[in-house]
């Protein structure tokens, strides 16, 4: 029944927009909300028969070649919790009902891509479905029409369409050779003849996803999407959307396809590091708040592939904990951003001050997410930064080890100069009359900001029976 | 094999006037003419599956995407689109050279990749393909169109109404 993921909200926009199109514009937030819970109670629920229950009645019209894992659960998961506050948020931040149901109804779409990027176990499908978040993404950036909209949109569509050059160059060099596009058929093909013609194929397929990744130097569009999209939008490409057709592919290719050769090893943690410090360093010079999230998000992706180029199983587990963690914090991080810029009027963090004392649960949810993000014990990110740590020293890769640990002190660093310079001191006498946001943003950030402590404290009881096997699955 | 030599020569002019030229809506509707006569390339070497996605995703959707984005902008003036070219043909005029003489200088390295190809599939049906063993693939083709459709909703209908 797994296929439910991937067909449910395609029914779902059929419903609202032909069936029922009165209801439609009222019931399209409580049927995603909907969705969203459910996709999360079901991964939170392994031994309920609708993992294993293949007599579904759509089964006999869709015979889609699907495949779950642990780590596609820890996806579906991560969608399922974004995904939910993207719903919330855009109930509360969208007015006009009519912009709001085309909203709901791509936000409908991108859950099927997003799914399905998770669920396929086929390299072509990965990418046709990888197209259906790009593609949505795309719109939902110029989803405001205003001139930054349009130029992040285009930019983002320009490097997407590079992408998607290099990886279908590279999927067809590899159809020529292995004749198959499953995961399984392609790595054993590969692993039977190796030659340079592969090697360049993998090399091509690899920097497409660097660049959905948003890793440096493939990094350029990032920023200004994340900045110039609406603020649903941008919660959503930070949390889950980029995480999904970029790094979670990334890592289900190299772990599932190509395997961890040492030159494949490097290649990924030079540029794990080289995002992870630049991210870093960029985050350190800003001072619109949500360019500084996009810039510490390259860094924090950087940190999932160096963790994914130790090529050990604690690494691979770790690097799927951070991308986990990641989504989490990152997520909250741009609803505390949205509250601020909706209460404050600006998103030029020299031009805030003491909004801590006017909005104190955004203030708090945003310290506990940076801190996290920091990777203060004993929050989440602790916990998986630690494993990617622990994993490159234990791999022999000791300078790129140290240089996660220096990158961890860069990362406090700009995400105590943000909250320095938003939240702490003396309220300016601009912002006296700011008063803390709507329930439709306070909500999402109580909720995530619980999540984070939540995760850092189970952590080191679902360490062994939970998180590890994550590595042992994809290593296997 | 002559008419493969003539459409691909179609395919490069194509592909030249959509880089050259001056106007950006022109050169969207260049790119699905490439992806057309690309199209016609794929039928003829028998490849109708790979053709048909050419044809529904380059020449369809991403046209349809591109071309209501820019109909949304505000166009450039002649002189200003002149002088961003002059700027452009100065600082990439060496680009086209730099391709051309590594494509000689590839050439003269004998590569050879040892490769052991597969014998293509001529048996599939191309129903039992697209129904069958590419399923998911036309179930995302499906999803995708359904996007632009919402793009254009977004982007198009709500402009002709501030219109």
């Amino acid at each position: 029944m797994v296929s439910l993921f991937i067909l449910a909200p395609l029914l779902a926009i059929f419903a609202l927009n032909f069936m029922f199109r009165r209801l439609g514009r009222f019931a399209a937030f409580w049927v995603g909300l909907l969705f969203s819970l459910a996709q999360i109670e079901l991964v939170l629920l392994p031994r309920l028969p609708f993992w294993t229950n293949s007599n579904f009645i759509l089964n006999d019209v869709f015979r889609f070649s699907l495949g779950v894992d642990n780590f596609t659960k820890l996806i579906l998961l991560s969608s399922g919790v974004v995904l939910a506050v993207v719903f919330v948020i855009t109930k509360a931040l969208i007015d006009d009902e009519a912009k709001r149901f085309d909203f709901f109804n791509l936000l409908f779409i991108i859950m099927i891509g997003i799914n399905g990027v998770a669920l396929t176990k086929d390299l072509f499908s990965l990418y046709v479905f990888i197209e259906v978040t790009s593609i949505t993404s795309f719109i939902l950036i110029a989803f405001d029409r205003n001139m930054h909209a349009f130029e992040a949109a285009f930019k983002y569509i320009m490097l997407s369409a590079l992408a998607s050059v290099l990886m279908l160059s590279g999927m067809s060099l590899l159809l020529l050779v292995c004749g198959a596009t499953g995961f399984s058929a392609v790595a054993q093909s590969l692993a039977a003849s190796p030659n340079n013609f592969t090697v360049f194929a993998v090399g091509l397929f690899l920097c497409g996803l660097f660049i959905k990744s948003g890793l440096a130097p493939f990094h350029t569009w990032l920023p200004d999407s994340y900045s110039s999209a609406p603020a649903p939008v941008s919660v959503l490409l930070a949390g889950i959307v980029t995480k999904t057709a970029g790094v979670y592919a990334l890592m289900r290719v190299v772990v599932s396809i190509f395997g961890f050769s040492p030159s494949m090893k490097l290649v990924l943690l030079f540029v794990g590091a080289f995002s992870a410090v630049l991210g870093a360093l960029a985050a350190l010079t800003q001072s619109d708040i949500k360019r500084m999230l996009a810039y510490s998000s390259i860094s924090q992706v950087g940190y999932i592939v160096l963790g994914l180029g130790s090529g050990s199983a604690l690494g691979v587990a770790g690097a799927a904990l951070h991308l986990f963690n990641h989504s989490v914090f990152k997520s909250l991080l741009f609803v505390n951003a949205a509250a601020v810029e909706t209460q404050s009027g600006t998103r030029d963090l020299d031009k805030m001050s003491g909004l801590a004392q006017k909005m104190p649960y955004t203030g708090i949810t945003s310290c506990l997410a940076s801190l996290s993000a920091a990777g203060l014990p004993p929050l989440a990110g602790f916990w998986s930064k630690l494993m990617i740590i622990m994993a490159l020293w234990g791999a022999g890769f000791r300078m790129y080890s140290v240089i996660a640990a220096a990158t961890g002190v860069l990362t406090l660093a700009y995400f105590l100069s943000l909250q320095r310079r938003a939240f702490f001191g003396e309220v300016s006498e601009k912002h006296l009359g700011v008063k803390e946001a709507g329930l439709g943003l306070v909500l999402p950030s109580v909720v995530l900001g619980a999540l984070v402590v939540l995760t850092g404290v189970l952590t080191p009881f679902i360490l062994k029976s939970v998180i590890l096997p994550l590595g042992n699955i994809l290593g296997g | 094999m002559q008419l493969n030599i003539f459409i691909l020569i179609c395919l490069l002019a194509a592909s030249v006037w959509t880089v050259m030229t001056r106007s950006l809506l022109r050169s969207a509707i260049g790119l699905a003419l490439v992806s057309a006569i690309l199209t016609i390339l794929m039928f003829n070497l028998n490849s109708p599956i790979a053709g048909v996605f050419e044809l529904s995703v380059c020449a369809g959707l991403i046209s349809v995407l591109f071309i209501s984005t820019i109909s949304l902008m505000e166009a450039l003036t002649m002189k200003e689109v002149i002088d961003r070219m002059k700027e452009r043909l100065r600082r990439f005029w060496l680009l086209p050279f730099i391709v051309i003489s590594a494509g000689i200088m590839l050439s003269l390295f004998s590569l050879k990749f040892n490769l052991s190809l597969p014998l293509p599939e001529e048996q599939m049906d191309v129903r039992f393909v697209l129904w069958h063993a590419r399923q998911l693939d036309v179930f995302a083709q499906v999803v995708i169109l359904l996007a632009g459709v919402f793009g254009v909703v977004v982007l198009f209908a709500e402009r002709k109404k501030e219109g």
